[in-house]
């Protein structure tokens, strides 16, 4: 789960974390107000977005405008950067051609920098560990820094058992080149850090830029956290930081229900059980000429009610031609899924072809009920004989 | 001989009066698996209403009265962590965590905790171990599988399915399947079920199937080219596949660890470090069986 810049950065100041003073508006009139709070005489204002790359982005509305981050020197300007970003779109090279719409800004006060630098902890999955990289290259994306140039990524893998101690951080911090007080600003910071990502089940966590100031402090230019979904029961409090309009609608009512669905801009709608078949299942339409228009996992306990709004979500999407229901049954059972799908026809009056596979627990039981349904269903053999039907499908329509 | 349980396997099942528990016990026993008993704490020195047979309250307790060499856990994810530590605690020889879901950070501490430990980890996030006709562990569905030559090891558990219905189909059959699961941070990798699949007499050939994400597919390909491919090596024909080609960057597919972050953890890399390793890698997921006849034949 993603959150916004300034929840981020709230979050961090509450276990130690340098960041600067600044404070979320709504309106233009509140972005005034929280301007006047600030020392000044140079304020930033920064569009809230769940995406990278703010700053070089244009608004949809003033393509040759300036972007969504902007800093200025009054407070009149604050009000007109606002202004300008509030209720217009924003695209950015992370969030699509479609772009997303701006209802919040961060302001934030203005700071000396003298050297951008990057932070980054995640869970390496090669060593199992908490892991912390640093990068001379701030303001840079870290997969190209990673791509290019991967000698200039620092990394030090944390032991859980012993945790992070501050010749970790020291490690990093002369590997950037830090000195005089900056290496303890910067222990400081890395120390802090670590422990928030500890507390708060983080799966990610990037400062980028991390920033030098003139006055040797180390500070948080801008903070990304993700949190690990699966964590979050412990986490409650959390939960109140989602921000719904920043997910695709059909995800997020999938969401709600159980499902695990990912739009994509294909026509073939999908329903699979188990995420590595459901990803295969998309590279099999694709091989076979045509293309996905989601990944949907129905998952193992699957009965008729949770098969019923897989195809309520599915047919909300007005791309999707033809539907495919590949089903490899071990704790999910055939016959359930076929009563689902026998239901589903029925209560949502389905108007595109449907190629539906079974194969597994209870398969013939599955099939009879299908085969005794009446509806039109074409019925597959097996994986490739299900793709090429629905291609043939889509093609004919 | 087949690789990690056979017919001498005695499982125990923690979690073993939920509903999961007694439900797959029960499949495994109808299978001929050697179910001895499980753990539910609390209900010690009761016996399971539904399969007669003895829960006790700590893993210790049981494996000391019932024999039990293998432990198959069925717990809900919050309290998931906690019971794999409690077989590596209780030195059990292999341990394999169906559960979905666990924070990852807890399986940092369990990772931690399994180096040095009499422990092996299968999982967590899998469909588990069955070795055909001897013992079955787990979720998949047994009247798929034959007794035969082909090791399978897969990230992903219906897919693996999908392998083994191919290869049945192919009168190859499988000598034991092992779903390693699909999540970032889990116990064994593809690199150490392959060491075991070369070892193993029964084992003639190996089917591995992949994610996008990570470099345990490349790790495990480079792992082949050394030690499987060449002159005085097994040479056993190995076939891949890797689930992902079409997925977006960035955005996970269910498993927690099919994403794609760097550049080389792409499915279309993956297949390239595969080929380059001397797998036969198939091009579509429904023909993992028929490539694996056409190795065979080469």
């Amino acid at each position: 789960m993603n959150i916004h810049e300034y929840q981020a950065k709230e979050l961090l100041r509450r276990y130690g974390v340098a960041v600067l003073e600044g404070h979320v508006a709504w309106t233009a009139d509140e972005a005034v107000e929280a301007a006047k709070k600030l020392p000044g005489p140079v304020y930033v204002v920064k569009s809230q977005i769940h995406a990278g790359g703010r700053g070089a982005g244009r608004f949809t509305n003033d393509p040759n405008g300036k972007g969504g981050v902007r800093v200025v020197k009054s407070i009149e300007a604050v009000k007109e950067a606002a202004e300008a970003m509030l209720g217009n779109v924003l695209v950015t090279k992370q969030t699509g051609e479609q772009g997303k719409l701006v209802s919040r800004v961060f302001v934030e006060d203005g700071c000396d920098i003298k050297r951008e630098l990057y932070l980054g902890l995640l869970i390496d999955r090669e060593t199992s560990r908490v892991t912390v990289m640093a990068s001379t290259e701030g303001g840079m994306e870290i997969e190209e820094v990673a791509h290019d140039h991967p000698e200039k990524i620092l990394k030090v893998a944390i032991d859980p058992a012993s945790g992070i101690f501050p010749y970790h951080a020291r490690k990093l911090a002369f590997g950037l080149g830090l000195e005089g007080k900056q290496v303890a600003a910067f222990q400081k910071f890395v120390l802090a850090l670590y422990g928030a990502f500890l507390e708060l089940d983080c799966a990610i966590v990037e400062i980028n830029p991390l920033v030098v100031t003139g006055k040797g402090d180390i500070v948080a230019l801008d903070a990304k956290v993700s949190f690990d979904e699966s964590a979050l029961f412990r986490h409650k409090d959390l939960e109140a930081l989602r921000d719904d309009s920043e997910m695709d609608p059909k995800e997020l009512d999938a969401v709600n229900n159980d499902l695990n669905y990912v739009a994509l801009d294909g026509e073939i709608g999908c329903m699979v059980n188990g995420a590595g078949l459901a990803m295969a299942t998309m590279d099999i339409i694709k091989l076979y000429g045509s293309s996905p228009a989601n990944f949907l996992d129905v998952g193992g306990t699957a009965n008729a009610a949770r098969v019923t709004e897989a195809f309520r979500i599915i047919t909300s999407d007005v791309n999707v031609k033809a539907i495919l229901v590949n089903i490899f049954g071990g704790i999910a059972k055939c016959d359930m899924i076929a009563n689902g799908i026998v239901e589903a026809s029925k209560n949502l009056k389905l108007s595109v072809p449907l190629v539906v596979r079974l194969e597994g627990t209870n398969v013939d039981l599955g099939k009879k009920i299908l085969a005794e349904s009446g509806l039109a269903i074409i019925a597959a053999d097996n994986l490739a004989d299900a793709a090429q039907k629905v291609v043939a499908a889509v093609k004919g329509a | 001989m087949a690789v990690l349980i056979d017919a001498n396997t005695r499982v125990m099942t923690q979690g073993f009066t939920g509903a999961q528990g007694t439900f797959h016990a029960s499949q495994g026993i109808a299978y001929g698996s050697t179910y001895v008993g499980g753990t539910t704490p609390g209900k010690g020195g009761t016996m399971h209403p539904e399969l007669n047979l003895p829960v006790f309250n700590t893993v210790v307790e049981c494996r000391d009265a019932t024999g039990a060499n293998a432990t198959v856990i069925y717990v809900p994810a919050p309290f998931a962590a906690d019971a794999i530590l409690e077989a590596i605690d209780a030195e059990m020889p292999l341990i394999i965590c169906i559960t979905e879901g666990i924070p990852v950070l807890d399986m940092v501490k369990v990772k931690r905790a399994l180096s040095g430990s009499k422990s092996l980890l299968v999982g967590p996030n899998c469909p588990g171990v069955i070795t055909p006709d001897a013992c079955k562990i787990g979720i998949m569905p047994g009247h798929i599988h034959r007794r035969g030559s082909v090791g399978i090891v897969s990230r992903s558990g219906t897919l693996t399915y999908e392998a083994v219905a191919q290869t049945t189909a192919a009168g190859l059959g499988q000598s034991s399947c092992v779903g390693i699961g699909g999540d970032p941070v889990k116990g064994m990798d593809f690199i150490d079920v392959l060491k075991l699949f070369l070892a193993d007499d029964e084992t003639q050939s190996i089917i591995m199937i992949g994610e996008i994400g990570g470099q345990s597919e490349v790790i495990g390909a480079e792992y082949l080219a050394e030690h499987n491919f060449g002159p005085g090596k097994p040479n056993k024909p190995v076939v891949g596949f890797i689930a992902g080609a079409t997925a977006p960057p960035g955005r996970r597919m269910g498993h927690a660890g099919a994403v794609i972050s760097g550049g080389n953890d792409t499915a279309a890399a993956k297949m390239e470090a595969m080929a380059k390793a001397g797998i036969h890698v198939a091009d579509s997921p429904s023909a993992l069986g028929s490539t694996m006849v056409k190795a065979l034949k080469k």
